[in-house]
């Protein structure tokens, strides 16, 4: 019988086979920040266990509080500063290099298909992106992978969606992957790996692609994972020019990550995009999803363009096509996060940040900022702010507040209509 | 190994999420303690802010809630701050994946039942405290109202995986990968 991509992966990767339900696999690559790594590591160093499976294959980064704004958000970056000097970490991402997890790591070419990547943080399953399994975990999970470069997961079960038809302009990833959780809900995937694949996601660039897996946690579902093709291969293709004599050849080899034609899937889903309007969430549940054109005129008193679903050069560009030439509304203020620092150079060089700043965005560095209300950005009560992020619990983003996730378009749109506004108008 | 069992508390909704459980604001703090005051802080039912100073809340060994208990991120310190509050069991009809994981993980215990047996946990009357007997793999709750009769307790079995049993045992996935790794 044939496997699914995820099959394939814990086959390759199967350290104990615990039961029929319980696999415990090797890790290639444990990522780390400074919120849910600093405790692990106190752990580890109270209970005499201070080690590092192997420092390579671990690469960590400050990036939820970056700079710190406190004390103790100083005292965590502290922590998991100095347990990487001690440990020889050298993939380690501090102030003036640094960025969000989810978009720094692959932009150093950190993944690949194939893998099995673990962190502390739930969308790491954006990583999936690139052909590998790449799951969030808590604390414990962490701190054991940290030490002995293992983790427990249930035998996964794929679901396959595929996404036929074209993307109509002013529609992305990012409302593709609002409408999938829009239908299947905040738990239809839970304990689950989304397969995704069609035309639509071969045509896609990693940074869609990225957004797109980035979410599958709002469905409850492990990992999600498109299948490595040259799209993927000329991505990392700085990266691994020294294993391959060409991209054919890593498309090929890539090959292999991909699933079999008779693999079986727990379920299939088929979504035809090409009807499909900007989408926006409602009230505190991501699965809460309307067309643009019905949530159009909602106020708001934020826009706030990054995180690590869409805090990519690709995103920064399509708000500013929107934003050039114009500003936003006096009602509301704009915020725009680049997700790493690489990013933000790039965006300097390309004038981007002009276009925000000439707008009346105020640009911050580099960092998880405002979305999950622990940093700089953050909403009072009462306040409503369209944002780029992918989760709009209630209170998520500062006590109170409330947040509609859209995409960096609709967004773009929102802040100069000064209420949430569909894009597609300024793009005919 | 734990005990596990007590006062219960319960929840009247679906998909409680890990920002209710404990909002990211205190997760700047690198000790577990630290956490205990802000139980479900932003939690709302029925889109009502819920009470987080509720002295049923506080004397709860044991919480009770429908589907999808955890989901959202992958903070343990929504594992942690029911740790410090001395709640070791959790019972609802599903959970979020990583929060279940991280529950067994701590070598405590994240329950599940069938709707219709959380409807019955949801009907017996007030006050109602459960005891766990792992080896027979079944939860008893009992209504201590005054006057209750034998109707107003009744016996859940549930099922554990051999995995998730494995780490009750050993007190955690640390110890328990220690050993074996």
């Amino acid at each position: 019988m044939g496997k699914t991509i995820a099959e394939k992966i814990f086959a390759a990767h199967l350290r104990d086979r615990i039961s029929d339900e319980t696999m415990v696999l090797d890790i290639d690559v444990v990522l780390c920040h400074e919120i849910t790594t600093p405790i692990a590591i106190m752990d580890l160093i109270e209970k005499g266990k201070d080690q590092v499976f192997d420092p390579s294959r671990i690469k960590a980064v400050i990036d939820h509080v970056s700079p710190p704004k406190d004390s103790k958000t100083a005292t965590q970056a502290k922590i998991l500063r100095d347990w990487a000097r001690r440990h020889r970490i050298k993939d380690f991402f501090d102030i003036g290099a640094n960025g969000v997890c989810h978009a720094i790591f692959p932009e150093k070419g950190f993944i690949r298909p194939g893998n099995t990547v673990i962190m502390g943080d739930s969308h790491t399953c954006t990583h999936g992106a690139f052909g590998a399994f790449a799951a969030g975990v808590g604390t414990t999970d962490l701190e054991v992978g940290i030490y002995k470069g293992v983790c427990s997961f249930r035998t996964p079960r794929t679901m396959k969606i595929s996404l036929t038809g074209a993307l109509p302009q002013g529609t992305t990833a990012k409302d593709v992957i609002l409408a999938i959780i829009g239908r299947i809900g905040v738990n239809g995937a839970t304990d689950r790996v989304i397969e995704f694949v069609g035309p639509v996601v071969d045509s896609m660039s990693m940074a869609a692609r990225m957004t797109l897996c980035n979410m599958a946690i709002e469905a409850g579902g492990t990992c999600s994972i498109c299948p490595p093709d040259r799209t993927t291969a000329t991505y990392l293709w700085p990266f691994i020019q020294d294993q391959y004599a060409s991209i054919d050849e890593a498309v090929a080899d890539f090959a292999q990550w991909q699933a079999d034609p008779d693999a079986r899937y727990e379920s299939e889903m088929t979504i035809d995009v090409s009807d499909l309007e900007p989408q926006v969430t409602f009230d505190y549940k991501p699965d809460q999803v309307k067309g643009v054109t019905e949530m159009a005129g909602t106020p708001v008193d934020q826009v706030y363009i990054g995180s690590c679903t869409n805090g990519r050069i690709e995103d920064l560009r399509e708000a500013a096509v929107i934003l050039k030439g114009r500003r936003i509304a006096d009602s509301l203020r704009g915020i725009v996060v680049p997700a790493t620092t690489e990013i933000y150079r790039q965006a300097l060089a390309e004038g981007l940040l002009t276009t925000f700043l000439d707008s009346g965005f105020c640009v911050m560095n580099p960092s998880c900022g405002a979305c999950l209300g622990m940093s700089a950005g953050v909403l009072a009560e009462g306040e409503v702010c369209a944002s780029t992020t992918n989760r709009n619990f209630n209170g998520r983003m500062g006590k109170g507040g409330m947040v509609h996730l859209m995409s960096p378009l609709t967004a773009a749109a929102t802040a100069v209509v000064g209420t949430i506004a569909d894009p597609r108008p300024f793009l005919s | 190994m734990n005990r596990f069992g007590g006062a219960v508390f319960r929840l009247d909704r679906d998909n409680i999420n890990t920002d209710e459980i404990i909002p990211a604001r205190y997760l700047t703090e690198n000790s577990k303690t630290a956490l205990k005051p802000h139980l479900l802080e932003d939690l709302l039912i029925d889109g009502h802010r819920f009470d987080p100073h509720n002295q049923a809340l506080h004397q709860a060994r044991v919480l009770v809630s429908r589907k999808n208990f955890g989901c959202g991120s992958s903070r343990e310190h929504a594992v942690w701050v029911l740790e410090v509050n001395d709640i070791s069991v959790v019972i609802a009809e599903s959970f979020a994946r990583i929060f279940r994981q991280n529950m067994f993980n701590c070598g405590i215990l994240a329950i599940e039942l069938a709707a219709a047996d959380i409807e019955q946990i949801f009907s017996l009357p007030e006050p109602l405290s459960a005891t766990v007997d792992l080896e027979a793999s079944c939860v008893r709750m009992i209504s201590t109202a005054a006057g209750s009769t034998s109707h107003t307790s009744a016996t859940f079995p549930f099922t554990l995986n051999e995995f998730d049993r494995q780490l009750i045992a050993a007190g955690g996935w640390l110890a328990f990968a220690d050993e074996r790794y």
